[in-house]
């Protein structure tokens, strides 16, 4: 007894330090920055340290007229001898996010307060140097950059924002973005996932149940596009589906449609779907493949033989034991989608764009992480909620890549 | 002892080698990387700048190529893993990582004089560069169209790129509201100097939107540079908002019949930033004065169509190295271009560029 324990000890063990590495690595690369960007998404302590004491001074304001000059002559100084230590800059950015110019308010304002220290009223000398100064949104903007907790990026991923008081208002209209991207991120990724079972299943059918020697060549021109790079893919059909493009050529050619009638089937929703279903449709085509392998082709027969119609049969029979590798492939395919970015960034045009789109502006051109990690975290949520809807409908757990 | 003695050369050998190794090691360590847009403007930077500075100074350049924007740099320095030293920046990425503490700082006084001995600070164009970027070049965002297209009435003003009905067919533009915006207002009769004193306005804004909307339709959105010469080439779009060097490459080394509508032009300028905390701050240093020099800034305008941002190199700019053209009437600021040239405005899209961009946003998803 006590040996067999060691024994399944040492195996632990064993086991343990085999799987170690890689939880190792998952954690490094993928959990560890994961949590930092959600971590992102509501704390963002920089403008709270950058500005301690104006931000005490303005705990105390009513919000309702302008702060008085003793707060004037605080947030005056705090600003000067940021700008000093050239950290101002960063400050600037954050306020600019809640009020646009505030940017160069705070940076203009602190040069000529440098330059000319106020010898009187600190209030009047900054309203001189910029008007913003008399306006409470400028000072409301402050404050708000200073919380360190805070839930404007989700709202902002929501399209809501705070009004004076701080209660939560929806965002004007000609910068209400995000939702409907979401929304529109979520019907494309559904569709394209629809479209990649249509188009998988039969093909998945007729690889799994092909004699070998014809069964392997067919694969490898599912695999092969699978290797290509995917901007060379891409860019493909670009050729092929453009105005002057191949497709349009060839109808116009052989009198299908007119000159004038070319067909956009690029830079708009229609290429980002066509696209990405091509991309993606190895992700669908593989599990059910490697599922419908193991279905013995004898309960076909044996379903023929009962009296079942092929309808029948392939409804009743095949199509339930093949649903694990439906399942596994739609949610592949949808949460790849869901994320993509590349390829509707170069054939979206218009009106094929997804979130992620956004996401990658917030992050590489404004630098505005938080809205970034909210959007993305509101992404991750919907992908949770869905996986667990889908766990609560179908089991996990009857979800296989492969026999 | 003497039986030890072969042993002792060998061992001093293996020393030499080691240090050897070591001085190669250290060497590797002052490999200076650059990173730059690649492309055919890469390619430039190599031969007029790279190229020339390694010969001069001995030191190794190693160059990557990135598409622009901000992350990768912000994620280097705040995990304090820099291994970009000197990255080429558009000024408004360059204003942003400079506020944000992401660059070194540039001063004006460290960079070299021109051959008069002006000194730097009087021989930059103005607003020209951010406090933390190098000597750099002006680009200007045009509009292009295909001879071909039009045969008989070409093209010729920025007016003409809104008015379906003299010139029908499709437009390429870039989908960012920057250059758009501007473009908008002026076809729609701003002047040069109003443009931003405009756009700062809600109605102005407006009035930019209703100008897109008239050929919204007919807009196929970009998203590269190297896409609108080849939508040109394609005859996917009649008329395209491009960069010009690029069009200048497919005009001159692809002997495509494009031609550039300077009228309108919008010059935007670039210039290379040092990341803040690299190991390498000194070569980087020495690189950036190497390139801020003006014969340097003028030595690309042998390889790409992009002027420099220093008057006294503007004075050095010569013929295209490979085929002999003149470059002078290539360039954004030759004197014939600039009849109605717009500055970008840096500053008004460092504090509006966030608003805009969602403004654009919803523009073209309605």
């Amino acid at each position: 007894m006590a040996i067999a324990l060691k024994r399944w000890n040492r195996q632990a063990l064993l086991a343990v330090l085999l799987v170690a590495p890689l939880a190792i690595f998952v954690a490094v690369t993928f959990l560890a920055p994961l949590a930092a960007m959600l971590v992102r998404s509501v704390y963002q302590p920089a403008v709270a340290e950058a500005l301690p004491e104006t931000l005490a001074a303005l705990a105390e304001w009513d919000g309702d007229s302008l702060p008085d000059e003793e707060t004037f002559r605080i947030a005056g100084r705090e600003f000067v001898a940021l700008n000093e230590r050239r950290a101002l800059g960063s400050v600037a950015t954050r306020v600019n996010r809640l009020e646009s110019g505030m940017r160069s308010t705070l940076l203009g304002t602190a040069r000529s307060l440098a330059a000319d220290t106020p010898a009187a009223s600190w209030r009047e000398a900054m309203i001189a140097a910029d008007a913003d100064w008399g306006a409470i949104e400028s000072w409301l903007a402050i404050r708000r950059a200073g919380e360190v907790i805070t839930p404007r990026y989700y709202l902002n991923a929501l399209d809501l924002d705070r009004g004076g008081a701080g209660e939560i208002v929806v965002r004007p209209e000609d910068r209400r973005i995000y939702v409907s991207l979401l929304l529109r991120t979520l019907l494309i990724s559904i569709a394209i996932t629809g479209i990649c079972l249509l188009l998988a299943y039969p093909l998945a059918w007729l690889l799994a149940h092909a004699r070998p020697q014809r069964a392997g060549p067919l694969l490898l021109l599912v695999l092969v596009p699978f290797w290509t790079s995917l901007l060379v893919r891409t860019t493909s059909w670009i050729v092929l589906l453009q105005n002057q493009g191949v497709i349009n050529d060839l109808l116009v050619t052989l009198g299908i449609l007119a000159e004038q009638q070319r067909l956009a089937l690029i830079y708009n929703m229609t290429g980002t779907i066509i696209a990405m279903v091509h991309v993606l449709l190895p992700f669908m085509i593989l599990p059910l493949y490697s599922i419908m392998r193991t279905i013995p082709e004898r309960h076909m027969q044996a379903a023929a033989s009962l009296g079942a119609s092929h309808w029948q049969a392939l409804r009743r029979v095949y199509w339930p034991q093949s649903l694990p590798g439906v399942a596994a492939g739609s949610l592949l395919v949808f949460i790849l989608s869901i994320g993509y970015y590349i390829t509707p960034a170069l054939v979206g045009g218009r009106t094929g764009q997804l979130i992620s789109s956004m996401i990658a502006y917030h992050m590489e051109q404004s630098l505005n992480w938080g809205l970034a990690a909210a959007l993305g975290g509101i992404l991750l949520l919907l992908v949770g909620t869905l996986f667990f809807i889908y766990d609560r409908l179908a089991g996990v757990d009857r979800m296989r890549l492969g026999g | 002892m003497p039986a030890r003695k072969p042993h002792s050369v060998l061992q001093s050998r293996r020393w030499l080698g080691l240090g050897l190794w070591l001085l190669g090691a250290s060497a590797a360590a002052q490999t200076l990387t650059l990173v730059s847009y690649g492309g055919s403007y890469g390619r430039s930077v190599e031969q007029a700048w790279v190229e020339p500075f390694m010969a001069e100074t001995g030191i190794e350049v190693r160059m990557e190529d990135y598409n622009g924007g901000l992350a990768q740099i912000r994620a280097q320095v705040e995990t304090g893993n820099v291994f970009w030293d000197v990255v080429d920046l558009t000024t408004p990425d360059a204003v942003r990582a400079c506020d944000e503490g992401l660059l070194e700082f540039v001063m004006l006084a460290d960079l070299p004089p021109a051959a008069d001995g002006t000194p730097a600070s009087e021989d930059f164009l103005p607003d020209s560069r951010s406090e933390c970027s190098g000597g750099g070049l002006v680009s200007a965002t045009i509009v292009a169209f295909n001879r071909q297209q039009f045969p008989d009435a070409p093209p010729s003003r920025l007016e003409d790129f809104f008015d379906l009905e003299r010139f029908p067919g499709r437009r390429g533009m870039r989908r960012v509201p920057i250059a758009n915006l501007e473009f908008a207002l002026l076809a729609d009769g701003v002047p040069i100097d109003k443009v931003y004193a405009t756009l700062d306005t809600d109605a102005g804004i407006a009035r930019a939107f209703a100008k897109l909307d008239t050929i919204k339709d007919e807009i196929v959105f970009w998203e590269a540079g190297a896409q609108p010469p080849q939508m040109l080439a394609d005859e996917e779009v009649v008329m395209t908002t491009a960069y010009n060097g690029r069009i200048f490459n497919a005009q001159i080394l692809e002997n495509q019949p494009f031609t550039i509508i300077w009228d309108g032009q919008l010059q935007e300028t670039s210039g290379p930033g040092i990341v803040l905390g690299t190991p390498r701050l000194e070569i980087a240093r020495r690189f950036i004065e190497f390139m801020s020099r003006p014969e340097s800034l003028a030595a690309i305008s042998k390889y790409i169509s992009y002027s420099p941002t220093r008057y006294s190199a503007n004075a050095m700019v010569d013929s295209h190295r490979e085929t002999g053209i003149a470059m002078g009437p290539h360039m954004p600021s030759a004197p014939a271009n600039m009849n109605r040239a717009l500055i970008s405005d840096w500053l008004w899209w460092a504090d509006n560029g966030d608003e805009m961009n969602e403004r654009f946003a919803v523009w073209l998803s309605r």
